[in-house]
């Protein structure tokens, strides 16, 4: 794990800043979510055009540990008040993530639409998926991620920040939660 | 216990055969939401996890009668909850999307966390000199907490027999004057069939033993509290979300006698039959409620007032704080109201007391419960801005 984080500190310092105005602290973000935001790494979520007050949020509970992983808790375990405010607003400066190339089976896509209808995801989460305030952006995310944070809300190994998650999956299946992962990260 | 198992047994079988009966609950915030753009805009907000610092606070912007102030008492109090003053005058905080419960010092109005990594410690209760601590699904206790409050122990857990459910799960808890805690049970949704485990009030002896329904038919009860002159338990419950922007009203209730039903979900706010589940049934068969307390308003936590710092016409008056609307396009609520009764019990008026945290139909910050301190000042928790005001009463200025 240590040295993990020790070569990603070295990739982020060879690569440099790929924004100029990429404070110092996201440096290190960037490497495993994307030098413009957009993840290349499985299980590892985009970052783009994140909602900053969901940010915010996450990082506050990776910092004090009501949100559990390794890395990110180890990540966030220094960073002030201040770091949190700077990082979240930063991260909300990032690129949309994009669609992948592939399209996604027109049947499958229909399908989970209805059900993206039927169940109002995209009510909180916007009409067009991209969220709002502290509702996070759900729109071409990793669709490895989705399904992972899916099936954790469900399951309540993520209880998530205020519980709504939970509530919200209740009455939906394993089946349905691998159609909407499917979904999401292929929106366009 | 053998026969405690039994009835935990009987209980799951209950539920059990309720749900073959039926299709598994809609169980989501959204359901029953309608399709236009209008209700689309409309989701739960959920308050910054980091406190607003003290000289940021809304007081200035703040009103109450005249003869009343309100200061900050205490900031810092990340999503301050429910709110109870100590026989020592420590003042106790829960919260809900935080794992801690803080303690705020007399005197100097220091904050302390004295619990923490719980699971939406809401509620809070003292009695005889130990802390009581209502998590999602759980009560614990911390015995000796004021003289122990810069090394507290680990709260001991004695009651558990709860559900696990998010929706609603987070707990108000109070000790009533039959020295019981009682213990709310969320509905698990927005609006969802009745089981035999959510939909009440439940109470139990201190040690955890002895728990037994005091209340059924109540979706949500945030805040209760019992009538200093008939001991009669007085609760708020929250209304059903998507019915319209208008209806149903939120409620204040009052317990006349053991096992009351209030209706939900067949019946809301006493007279409109529930459009899904109201059929078959009759509003005439369950409690009313004492007073209606404004669509969506989020009634949460109350008190009677019996203290002697305010006028007389409050004494033995409710104060309640009313959270604020989310399901509703202009926002209503987010303020205390005072809820003052006739002799009988019912309700005589109810009037703002303290006002002015919307702006532009945005909140500045949202009450979520009171405290009236042993001086007869009144604390007001806002979990918006994780922070605890102090109100008094000087008198009409000459």
């Amino acid at each position: 794990m240590k040295r993990a984080l020790l070569s990603a500190l070295a990739v982020s310092a060879l690569a440099g800043t790929a924004f100029a105005a990429t404070p110092e602290k996201a440096q290190i973000c960037l490497t495993c979510h994307g030098e413009t935001g957009q993840s290349q790494t499985d299980n590892i979520p985009s970052l783009g055009a994140q909602q900053p007050a969901y940010a915010l949020i996450q990082l506050y509970m990776f910092r004090e540990k009501l949100r559990t992983s390794d890395v990110m808790n180890e990540m966030a375990k220094g960073l002030t008040d201040d770091d949190l405010h700077t990082l979240s607003d930063f991260i909300g400066t990032l690129p949309k993530p994009q669609p992948p190339a592939d399209a996604g089976d027109p049947a499958r896509m229909t399908a989970a639409k209805a059900l993206v209808d039927k169940e109002h995801c995209n009510s909180c989460h916007s009409a067009g998926l991209d969220g709002r305030d502290n509702i996070p952006r759900i729109a071409n995310q990793r669709e490895d991620y989705l399904l992972q944070t899916l099936r954790d809300y469900k399951s309540n190994k993520r209880a998530g920040y205020d519980g709504t998650m939970a509530e919200v999956l209740g009455p939906i299946s394993d089946a349905q939660i691998v159609e909407l992962a499917y979904y999401l990260a292929r929106v366009r | 216990m053998a026969y405690r198992s039994v009835l935990a047994g009987l209980v799951g079988l209950l539920a059990l055969a309720a749900s073959a009966q039926q299709p598994v609950p809609p169980g989501s915030a959204l359901a029953g939401r309608p399709d236009s753009e209008e209700a689309a805009k409309l989701a739960p907000v959920s308050a910054p996890p980091l406190p607003t610092a003290a000289d940021k606070l809304p007081t200035a912007k703040l009103h109450l009668p005249p003869g009343f102030s309100i200061e900050v008492y205490a900031s810092g109090v990340g999503n301050a909850r429910s709110l109870r003053e100590g026989a020592k005058g420590t003042v106790f905080v829960g919260s809900r999307l935080l794992d801690k419960v803080y303690a705020i010092t007399p005197g100097d109005h220091k904050v302390k966390v004295i619990a923490s990594g719980l699971h939406r410690p809401n509620g809070v209760a003292f009695h005889d000199g130990t802390l009581y601590i209502a998590e999602l699904s759980q009560i614990s206790k911390i015995d000796n907490i004021e003289d122990t409050l810069d090394n507290p122990a680990k709260p001991t857990v004695i009651y558990d027999d709860l559900p696990k459910d998010e929706a609603h799960g987070w707990k108000f808890i109070s000790i009533g004057p039959d020295n019981r805690l009682y213990i709310p049970v969320g509905q698990p949704g927005n609006n969802v069939a009745r089981d035999p485990l959510h939909a009440q009030i439940r109470r139990i002896n201190l040690d955890g033993t002895g728990a037994e329904t005091v209340a059924i038919g109540v979706r949500n009860t945030v805040g209760f509290d019992w009538n200093p002159v008939s001991k009669e338990l007085y609760f708020t419950d929250n209304g059903r979300d998507w019915m319209s922007e208008d209806v149903p009203e939120d409620k204040l209730n009052r317990l006349t006698k053991f096992g009351e039903d209030f209706g939900v979900p067949y019946c809301y706010q006493g007279n409109i039959s529930d459009p899904e589940f109201g059929w078959g049934h009759s509003c005439s068969d369950y409690t009313p409620p004492v007073a209606l307390m404004g669509a969506h308003t989020a009634a949460l936590g109350m008190r009677f007032y019996t203290g002697s710092m305010f006028p007389a016409d409050y004494k033995d008056a409710i104060f309640v704080a009313r959270h604020g609307s989310w399901n509703r396009s202009k926002k209503l609520g987010g303020d205390v109201v005072v809820v003052k009764l006739n002799k009988d019990g019912s309700v005589k008026s109810i009037e703002p007391f303290l006002t002015g945290f919307i702006e532009n139909n945005n909140y500045l910050g949202r009450p979520v419960d009171v405290q009236p301190l042993k001086d007869g000042s009144v604390l007001v928790s806002d979990d918006w801005n994780g922070a605890v005001y102090r109100i008094t009463y000087k008198g009409k200025a000459k």
